[in-house]
């Protein structure tokens, strides 16, 4: 008994996180999603939902309503086991990343020494997720999205870790607490531009989203590996993704935009996340910009890019920073 | 080495001009209209299916029952019957019907019209369930309108 109680206080810490976390994960995907479609239709010059409620507002939970509703379909000749595993997969590691990130100074779940990995290695798991989900389809769209998939992240990892490892060399620690702490004059952004470029092309392949959405491509693999994925499984697929765009541009914000740091408010131990949110919703507006502005590249162009330009520009700008830090 | 930097540069500075296309776009308004909330104003000249005018200074149409039209219709889709009555000169127009089914928009029924009785109307809101509901009465039409 005295050990439970000694304990309870973290318990409380853990449930109130993991709660709060799911709130961020389903609040994320609602405005999201929502505001997705309603920028793609300005883009388009229509509108958008218009229909649900004022400008079409409940949308988003009249679609979840109906995808709850859906028959969850298993194609006969699907590995049945892991294809119903895979949806879970994609959509359960996304939590944790949630407990590591300093949304400001006082909020945050866990601050942890290796906290940069935690976030990279469990958000290298809807990979794996992709992978069986697509496997386990037995249909040879999904097999081909996943074929993209793995070899396209496999890709946009190097340069997206060695982005993070230049700012990581620069603050000498992986906790993402210190990493804020150490930008307190000026953010990495300002001293390490093109490191927050060779992130931000990272992250859009990292996330499979438009320029370099081919694993599902929908002209060419109707809808990837998720073709034979319905109702609850499929979105949650899509609140994985969702959740992953939040995750990677909360990094992009830690690392490169100073955190919660901005104009002092009242409290702003706590209140330092409205600005957190707000510099992550702004790079999430831009990843939805830039998805309704450019076409598909084609895979070589994807791959060659990666190659060509991310990875060796990330690592001359590697090496840069070492030499740098050495010096002064 | 040359080409390997130029393409670069020329290949961020077109994707800096899509973006710029795409805000432009975000912020300018939509035109989209809302269709059943929200109508566009059908040009004068737009041809539909054909009605009888009903002329201000009289308060009525002006067919005379003549039947140039049902003549002259080569899908044979108009009907149109009048009779002698007493004490009014000439005949008064009983049935006008247009089977909208076969029209093909034609106009000529328009152009032979000896006293310019007929006209396109701009009705454009044209789905039916059943086939009855394009057999118009025009004479009805005209009678009904203000």
């Amino acid at each position: 008994m005295e050990t439970f109680y000694s304990i309870l206080p973290e318990l409380i810490r853990i449930v109130v996180c993991a709660v709060c976390g799911a709130v961020i994960v389903f609040g994320n995907a609602l405005v999201m999603g929502y505001a997705e479609r309603k920028l793609a239709g300005h883009i388009m010059l229509r509108p958008g939902p218009m229909e649900v409620g004022p400008h079409g507002i409940y949308q988003l939970v009249i679609d979840g309503l109906k995808l709850m509703g859906k028959q969850l379909v298993v194609p006969a000749k699907a590995d049945p086991l892991l294809f119903r595993f895979a949806p879970l997969l994609a959509f359960a590691p996304v939590f944790v990343p949630l407990l590591v990130l300093p949304f400001s100074e006082k909020i945050q779940g866990f601050d942890l020494d290796i906290g940069l990995l935690v976030i990279l290695a469990l958000a290298s798991i809807n990979l794996l997720a992709i992978l069986i989900g697509g496997w386990a389809s037995n249909n040879k769209y999904s097999l081909f999205g996943v074929f993209r998939a793995v070899s396209q992240n496999v890709a946009y990892e190097i340069p997206m870790l060695l982005s993070l490892l230049a700012v990581v060399f620069m603050t000498n620690s992986f906790s993402l607490k210190a990493v804020v702490a150490a930008q307190s004059p000026v953010w990495f952004i300002v001293i390490q531009p093109l490191a927050f470029l060779i992130y931000l092309v990272s992250i859009v392949a990292e996330t499979n989203r438009a320029p370099f959405d081919l694993p599902e491509a929908e002209s060419e693999l109707t809808a990837g590996f998720h073709t034979e994925y319905s109702g609850m499984s499929f979105s949650l697929f899509v609140l994985a993704e969702y959740a992953n765009m939040f995750i990677v541009s909360s990094v992009a914000t830690v690392f490169f935009l100073g955190g919660s740091s901005g104009i002092p408010l009242p409290y702003f131990e706590y209140s330092g996340i409205i600005w957190f949110m707000l510099k992550v919703y702004s790079l999430m507006f831009f990843l939805v910009w830039i998805r309704w502005t450019y076409p598909r590249t084609r895979f070589d162009q994807l791959m060659n890019f990666c190659w060509k330009y991310l990875i060796p520009f990330a690592l001359v700008n590697l090496l840069i920073t070492v030499v740098m830090v050495k010096l002064l | 080495m040359k080409s390997y930097f130029s393409e670069l540069f020329t290949g961020a500075w077109s994707l800096i001009l899509g973006l710029k296309v795409t805000i432009k776009a975000l912020v300018s308004p939509i035109v989209t209209v809302q269709y059943p909330r929200e109508k566009i104003v059908v040009t004068p000249n737009y041809r539909g299916h054909i009605d009888l005018i009903k002329f201000a200074d009289t308060g009525a149409h002006k067919c005379i029952s003549c039947g140039s039209c049902m003549r002259e219709c080569p899908s044979d889709c108009i009907v149109v019957e009048g009779e002698k009555r007493e004490g009014v000169k000439g005949k008064v127009l009983t049935i006008f019907t247009l089977d909208f089914t076969k029209c093909s928009l034609c106009g000529a029924c328009v152009e032979v019209c000896p006293t310019k009785a007929l006209d396109y109307s701009n009705e454009y809101e044209l789905a039916g369930s059943t086939r009855e509901q394009f057999h118009f009465d025009l004479l009805k039409r005209v009678e009904e309108r203000e």
